[in-house]
């Protein structure tokens, strides 16, 4: 009786395609558990993964639910600004293969906080770089949480939840937060490489698929964007053609959406009320500030980093940066398309502000269009970009937590509070902070209903491009940097970066949540917050507003400088093998001078 | 590690003035970066299809030049033996 109602209340193709992605993830998590046997499998996934097999599992890990939702949810809303994310997510890898792929994978360590412990010689620099692991990889969590809460309330939008219609927000994130951690704490990496890789191909299926189905029966890419010319230009040429649905008033109109300054860069100079000259030249600035956060902080993000160790040696860590390039480029393409296609399609989106109704689920819904004319293929697609979604924010959030994980279980515990614990220790270890951090991520993961999936991992990136990626990159190629000229200016800059991010992010939170009392009283704590969420001060200095949603434009140039001045005033704590360092970072491996520099830590662990 | 900088700077230089120009050509000519082929506008044919084919060849260049790099020094070095730990 149960499962017939449910059955009736849930569309079986869409529940079948997300449950084979769920189950498969699951199932080779547990088969690869039982292979792995030592820490090293744990971490690093024994450090002998071909080129293929690893670029997939770093494009299926990175391509999180920003990239398979976020983005297309983000174009439908703000048009060409969104743009910027995509092609900077995908180009954001040029730096890294530029100047730090290959150096980094010649010095050898397992992770980030290993590396600047070996590169300084400090163990003290080894607990400031875990800090911002935790806080990259929280602000990260929270998107992917994000991705998950919408896409289980879509799938479960016609089920009775204790007498109210729909499956509420939390719980979905409740529901995907826990078997992904539970996942984790018993499966460890070796499983996640291959599932990585699997999962990637999984994405680009789910999204390229239903596209090109989409743009054969509603005309093509630049036909979509043709429909948004509502100047002087647009003349409709047969009475049969094709009319987009009805915009309405929420959305932007197509002069705003076209625009290269549209709603998303000009927000908070429209708030002020500026004129069009100055607005334009705000926006211009807010752009380039999001363009340097999203190429720097790709070359910075920790758990993107951790995988190039995996690499078999430096050429195959530079090969391996061309082909994920490759494979996420291509996918990049596609999410602007089914952006332009909600706009014309599915514009009803644009009422369901950002929350679980809201333009971040149009690449699960816009397939359903096409039950009206082709019946079940509009089911059988929406259940494909489904499962996409579920391979996307699973695969993210597993390799978040095990990099989070890896941080607080092997530099916290294993090397500052227990050097001398035992393997087994070290395993039981790993598995609790597992669950913690899951749990940690999960709490947050529910407060961030009403913010878009895309605009928070772009704050994600941001951070690590004031923080990691001036640190990585004066490290490797600066040989004047000392221990405190590197943690000056990464504390500095990504600090600020989180101080200012979050100042924007409380006021957000306060002003939707406060959105959601407009027909009833206020709790008297909302009220006081509302009193005090800065929205009058925002209002009054767009410029500042600008500088901290989007802090890298000054993070990043605070962060290097503090470095080189700092440096240069302890210019004589420069460590003293300085020289060898160099030659390890950036010497051919093929002259010998390899020194696996975890190799002296291996009988510890 | 010198000429490897070098090159890095050399194919970032390509790739910067690319990405930043963008926005300013936005800014200092939007009818022209505005106007329609083949239904897109000029700015997102550029931004939204062309650019990633741009960025595939800066790094097909780059890792070509790079390896070539790595495989000199190390015919160099062979050359100079035995003083070879300072050379560059």
């Amino acid at each position: 009786m149960f499962t017939q109602l449910f059955l009736a209340a849930v569309d079986p193709w869409i529940l079948a395609c997300s449950s084979f992605t769920v189950l498969g993830t699951i199932v080779m998590g547990f088969w690869a558990a039982g292979r792995s046997r030592t820490a090293s499998d744990f971490f690093v996934a024994g450090r002998g993964v071909s080129v293929g097999w690893n670029a997939s599992a770093i494009s299926g890990e990175y391509l999180s639910a920003a990239s398979f939702m976020g983005v297309a949810g983000m174009v439908m809303s703000s048009g060409y600004d969104a743009l910027w994310y995509p092609v900077c997510y995908a180009c954001g890898y040029l730096f890294l293969l530029l100047f730090i792929a290959g150096p980094l994978r010649r010095f050898g360590a397992y992770t980030i906080p290993d590396f600047a412990e070996g590169r300084y010689d400090s163990p003290l620099f080894r607990r400031i770089a875990v800090v911002f692991v935790l806080f990259i990889g929280f602000f990260y969590t929270m998107p992917q949480m994000k991705g998950a809460g919408t896409t289980l309330a879509y799938i479960f939008q016609d089920i009775t939840w204790f007498g109210r219609p729909g499956l509420p927000y939390p719980v979905g994130v409740v529901l995907v937060g826990v078997v992904i951690t539970f996942n984790v704490a018993l499966g460890g990496m070796k499983g996640i490489t291959l599932v990585q890789a699997g999962q990637y191909w999984i994405k680009m299926f789910a999204i390229a698929t239903p596209v090109f189905v989409l743009l054969s029966v509603y005309g093509g890419y630049g036909r979509q964007l043709q429909l948004n010319d509502s100047g002087a230009g647009r003349v409709q040429i047969r009475a049969s053609e094709t009319i987009r649905q009805a915009l309405p008033a929420k959305a932007p109109a197509d002069a705003t959406w076209m625009n290269p300054f549209g709603p998303l860069t000009t927000k908070a100079a429209k708030a002020a009320k500026l004129d069009a000259p100055t607005t334009r030249r705000y926006a211009l600035l807010y752009t380039y500030s999001l363009i340097i956060a999203l190429v720097c902080g790709t070359a910075g993000l920790p758990h993107i980093l951790v995988r190039f160790y995996t690499n078999p040696d430096g050429v195959a860590a530079k090969r391996t940066t061309m082909w994920v390039m490759v494979l996420i480029g291509v996918f990049y393409v596609f999410p602007p398309i089914f952006g332009a296609l909600g706009r014309n399609w599915m514009p009803e989106l644009y009422n369901g502000l950002s929350g679980v109704k809201g333009t971040d689920g149009i690449v699960l819904r816009l397939p359903v269009i096409l039950r009206e004319r082709y019946g079940m293929l509009g089911s059988v697609l929406s259940g494909i970009t489904c499962a996409g979604a579920f391979a996307a924010f699973m695969s993210t959030f597993s390799g978040l937590l095990v990099s989070m994980t890896g941080a607080l279980a092997h530099d916290v515990y294993g090397r500052i509070l227990r050097p001398d614990a035992s393997a087994a220790d070290r395993m039981r270890m790993f598995k609790w902070c597992a669950l913690f951090i899951g749990l940690v991520a999960i709490g947050l993961g529910t407060l961030v209903e009403n913010f878009e999936i895309n605009f928070m991992v772009g704050q994600a990136f941001a951070i690590a491009a004031a923080s990691y990626f001036p640190l990585l990159f004066m490290s490797v190629w600066w040989r004047g940097m000392t221990t405190r000229g590197a943690a000056t200016g990464m504390l500095g800059g990504g600090l600020c970066a989180v101080a200012a991010i979050s100042l924007t992010s409380y006021t957000t939170f306060v002003t939707t949540m406060a959105g959601k009392f407009a027909d009833r009283p206020m709790p008297e704590w909302l009220a006081w917050m509302k009193a005090h969420s800065l929205e009058t001060f925002w209002a009054a200095h767009p410029l500042q507003r600008i500088l901290c949603e989007q802090p890298a434009l000054w993070a990043v140039p605070l962060a290097i400088l503090l470095m080189v001045v700092v440096s240069k005033l302890t210019a004589s704590s420069i460590p003293k093998d300085i020289r060898m360092k160099m030659l390890v970072l950036h010497a051919p491996e093929k002259l010998g001078l390899k020194q696996e520099y975890i190799r002296e830590h291996d009988g510890a662990l | 590690m010198s000429r490897q900088l070098r090159l890095s700077i050399y194919c970032a230089a390509i790739f910067l003035v690319a990405l930043l120009g963008l926005p300013l050509c936005n800014f200092l000519a939007p009818d022209f970066m505005a106007q329609r082929i083949g239904g897109f506008t000029l700015t997102w044919l550029l931004l939204g299809v062309l650019f990633f084919p741009l960025v595939w060849i800066i790094a097909a260049f780059f890792i070509r030049k790079s390896i070539d790099l790595e495989n000199a020094e190390i015919r160099e070095i062979a050359a100079s033996r035995p003083s070879h730990s300072e050379n560059r």
